[in-house]
């Protein structure tokens, strides 16, 4: 394949448009006679729904409508859940609540007015009078017997129970010398924060019984098929695009209600409805994630190999299933065994359902709390045995020569080199020194810590025969009369930059401008079918069937020149705006070929006018980025503020297209995971109060609490795809958040800490120094 | 009520509700969007703008309290098609991912480049504390403060946008 542009650092083709104010979002999107929506919402954690009286509302000036969970009963379906989970519990979730709340923030009935100002005032006239019910929070209490139940017609809390087993564990149990060490693991729960909130425009047509929606989403053509489904609009009548999307990281990898209920009111008035959450919509109603309590049993033999691992999961899945919720923590099972050849594997996972919001995809979503169960265990065993972190790991790394390696949780490895990127994070960070560093300050009292974590994630999500809704990707080039190159993605970046990373695979396998060539995503109505934008499936899947696309486009172009010029298809490359022969004997112009095909004078036999071919890639397995990450940190003994003094990355994610965009996906993951281990929690009370409500309480990492972060890369190339790129999305939050709690709990092990639960927050670091000093 | 007020350089005067806020009044009255809302609560800086030259969050200012102000957005900074240096130093730099802070960012680093021009990485940090930004991790955005910093000291002194319009 041609090289040229890829691997280059490009410019984004994204950035004009959004330096200058010149995109648009969903709430940038006017229509003429557009209505405004604002929903009111439960105070309650759990109530029965006595009465909505709305006559206020309505009668309020500049209301157009307002609908209750019981308008809509039977015109509107559920919210969608595509896991498929063997005994899954599904709940009915209603758009709008009917008979009884849920969790606080669980809409109840829709004001629809002229303005958004308007509307939301009104929403403060709806009155609903709630009788409230028992309210269950913490999902252990969840489970035990007599608890309240989130849902009274099922018999208990428990959504489902999968377990996955692997390895001789009779024999393992059996073994002389095994020493068994077990934790309880924490995963808080955190909200995803994406800058833009959700929002949605739906315009229904009556006159051509048509309806599109414009939604800040990931999955636009998911999106189409689940509102066709819910407001019983035909698909081939439905068109869903999704335009800037200011951020997502799973979040909007989601069918809500809001958007169902925009379909059903821009049918039922004929108008088109805009609704754009707030920010304490978007922290109470917009899906959380992680929320897990692992408790890990480590099986090792005196020389540090790690023989088993079992591990018990609790998924606090909330109290209700959105798109994907209960699959999240099997993706945690999947990946537990991390980067280590460990042959015994035992994990059962228990979704719980709770008064909260659902949980769900979280950027990483269940391979960050996988890697935080193995990465602490790897410390936990170090720490035991009273080895080197660094050896512990060495030890149990499989050889490069195993991959592709079959594990006993169910998955193939496709390719890795673990030492490699070990060797050279220590190597950037000078471990040696560090270490010695860190003796130096313990003798003067000062807590300097060093945490690693080298993890493994799955990504290029996925084989269909894996996936809930299918795993494949659409691509399509088509060249323009004037030699334009036009690219239809069923993907759906939205910060992630593929609308270069793409123009770079088709410009360099056509061996044309960069300049020359336009991808379009995001519009039902413009791509014919697609996926979507998460799991980092992007460029792996989504960029090889474009890749795959140009590669037929050649072979038809190739056949034409061959034709022309009286040489063989197979002789002729595609170079700096030429088709031609090797030494550039013979040749014509890229855009003299595509003359040829497209006025199709001269055609060779069998071959049709025109320069459009599609693929949809079918990827054969997923992919298995890894990397290595190192952080410092120095514990403020006083105050116990945690300071990151220095961080480390190497990650490895295949083949790169363009540096400056990987850099920029793992800075950016970096600082969500390094912010879930110091800072981020999001909190109900007791009573299933959020706490954590605005971001005056839910702290999203600024600018200066990092350090400059020093990252550099491996490549490993995947034989899955042919681009041999493996997806950069989620690596930096999956690998950082146990490198930073390792580092810190490294800091205090003078002090006899062996783990502390995240966030590690001043408060509580605080607790345990003075705890530690006390005794 | 009526409000008189100067946007990216042109007059123009309104009628408005006097609790409009003055991101709505920009957005939604004047037809520039490219202002954003991300909290409504003065916490994530994606509305900020230029009021008399001072960075502002324009969900927690009333559009009244900006009669007869100058009022810059992203939208007046590019001059005569040229891209102001900032914008310029987040193209270069992948100062931005999703781009919904980004409008935001370059228009508080306005600031902090006016009354410092040579921050360091340390003070750029400091600086953009009141502008969230969940894509890219901030060091692409500190990377192109500093990139900006050095083409306006080395081409122009730092120029008050406002006060040119």
């Amino acid at each position: 394949m041609a090289t040229a542009l890829l691997g280059e650092r490009i410019k984004r083709k994204e950035d004009p448009r959004l330096i200058q104010g010149r995109g648009h979002y969903v709430d940038d999107i006017v229509l003429p006679g557009l209505l405004h929506l604002a929903f009111a919402r439960s105070p309650h954690a759990h109530a029965r729904i006595k009465s909505v009286d709305v006559t206020a509302a309505q009668a309020a000036p500049g209301v157009v409508a307002v609908y209750t969970g019981a308008d809509l009963q039977g015109k509107v379906g559920m919210v969608p859940c595509a896991a498929g989970i063997e005994g899954l519990k599904v709940p009915e979730h209603p758009c709008l609540a009917v008979d009884e709340v849920r969790y606080v923030g669980e809409p109840v009935a829709v004001v629809v007015a002229n303005s958004a100002y308007t509307a939301r005032d009104a929403v403060e006239q709806v009155e609903v009078e709630y009788d409230p019910l028992p309210v269950v929070v913490d999902p252990e209490k969840a489970l035990a017997p007599g608890a309240p139940r989130v849902h009274s017609k099922l018999a208990d809390n428990v959504a489902f129970v999968a377990k996955l087993e692997g390895g001789d564990w009779k024999a393992l149990e059996a073994e002389p010398g095994i020493k068994v060490i077990r934790q309880r693991l924490i995963n808080q729960r955190l909200a995803p924060v994406a800058m833009e909130t959700r929002g949605v425009v739906a315009s229904y047509s009556p006159g051509e019984d048509l309806l599109t929606v414009w939604s800040s989403t990931q999955i636009p053509h998911i999106l189409k098929t689940q509102l066709a489904l819910m407001s019983g609009v035909e698909e081939n009548h439905c068109r869903v695009i999704a335009p800037e999307v200011g951020g997502g990281f799973g979040s909007k990898l989601n069918v809500y209600g809001e958007e169902g209920v925009a379909c059903y009111v821009s049918k039922a008035l004929g108008r088109p409805v805009k609704w754009i959450e707030s920010r304490r919509e978007n922290l109470q109603a917009t899906i959380h994630g992680r929320d897990q309590i692992n408790d890990v049993e480590v099986y090792v033999r005196p020389d540090g190999k790690v023989a088993g691992l079992k591990c018990w999961i609790i998924a606090d899945l909330g109290a209700y299933h959105q798109l994907l919720t209960p699959a999240i923590p099997t993706l945690t099972a999947l990946m537990i065994v991390g980067a280590y050849h460990i042959p015994c594997v035992f994990v059962e996972t228990k979704g719980v359902f709770t008064n909260k919001m659902a949980t769900d995809a979280y950027r990483g979503a269940g391979r960050p709390e996988a890697t935080y169960i193995i990465e602490r265990v790897m410390d936990l065993v170090a720490a035991e045995l009273n080895l080197d972190p660094v050896d512990v790991r060495m030890k149990n790394f499989p050889s490069p020569k195993d991959f592709p390696l079959a594990l006993p949780t169910g998955v193939t490895y496709d390719s890795a080199n673990y030492q490699r990127t070990l060797k050279k994070v220590l190597k950037a960070a000078g471990y040696t020194k560090l270490r010695k560093e860190q003796e130096r300050l313990r003798k003067k009292g000062r807590y300097l810590g060093i945490g690693l974590s080298t993890y493994v994630e799955i990504c290029a999500m996925g084989p269909s025969s894996r996936m809930p809704a299918g795993g494949w990707e659409f691509g399509s080039v088509r060249i323009e009369p004037t030699g334009k190159v036009t690219v239809l993605s069923g993907t759906s970046p939205h910060g992630q930059g593929e609308e270069t990373t793409f123009a770079q695979i088709v410009a360099s396998g056509f061996g044309i401008p960069y300049e020359d060539v336009t991808v379009l995503h995001g519009d039902t109505g413009v791509v014919p079918m697609g996926i979507g934008t998460f799991g980092s499936r992007t460029t792996a899947v989504g960029g090889t069937a474009i890749y795959l696309a140009v590669e037929r486009l050649k072979k038809k172009m190739a056949r034409i020149a061959a034709h022309k010029l009286g040489v063989k298809p197979g002789e002729l490359e595609f170079k700096d705006g030429k088709v031609q022969t090797a030494g550039g004997e013979k040749a014509m112009r890229f855009l003299e070929v595509v003359a040829e095909a497209i006025f199709a004078k001269q055609l060779p036999p069998g071959v049709e006018p025109g320069l459009v071919e599609q693929c949809v890639f079918e990827p054969a397995n997923f992919t298995f980025p890894f990397g290595a990450h190192l952080a410092v940190v120095e514990v403020d003994p006083d105050t116990g503020e945690v300071r990151l003094r220095n961080y480390y990355a190497v990650d490895d994610c295949g083949r790169v297209l363009n540096p400056m965009l990987v850099d920029g996906q793992i800075h950016g993951g970096l600082v969500q995971g390094i912010g879930q281990a110091l800072w981020e929690e999001h909190v109900y009370d007791e009573n299933g109060q959020l706490l954590t409500g605005t971001l005056m309480d839910y702290a999203v990492p600024r600018a200066h609490q990092f350090p400059w972060f020093e990252t550099a890369t491996t490549e490993t190339p995947t034989r899955v795809n042919p681009l041999g790129a493996k997806g950069v999305g989620e690596a930096g939050t999956i690998g950082s958040t146990p490198a930073i709690v390792n580092a810190v709990v490294d800091a205090l092990r003078p002090l006899g800490v062996r783990h502390i639960d995240m966030p590690l927050k001043p408060e509580k670091i605080w607790r345990v120094l003075r705890s530690a000093s006390a005794a | 009520m009526k409000i008189r007020m100067n946007v990216n350089g042109n007059w123009r005067e309104d009628d408005v509700e006097p609790r409009t806020l003055l991101v709505h009044y920009l957005r939604d009255v004047a037809g520039l969007t490219g202002t954003h809302v991300g909290c409504e609560t003065s916490i994530c800086g994606a509305c900020t703008v230029l009021l008399n030259q001072e960075a502002v969050k324009s969900c927690t200012v009333f559009a009244v309290q900006a009669n007869g102000a100058q009022v810059t957005t992203i939208e007046g900074l590019a001059r005569e098609g040229k891209l102001h240096p900032l914008q310029q130093s987040f193209w270069e730099e992948h100062g931005l991912q999703c781009g919904f802070c980004t409008p935001g960012m370059i228009l508080v680093a306005h600031q902090l480049l006016c009354r410092n021009p040579h921050p360091t990485q340390e003070e750029i940090r400091k600086g953009l504390e009141g502008n969230l930004c969940r894509c890219t991790g901030y060091q692409h955005i500190v990377k192109a403060v500093q990139s900006a910093a050095s083409k306006m000291s080395a081409t122009e002194p730092v120029r008050a946008v406002a006060a040119a319009g």
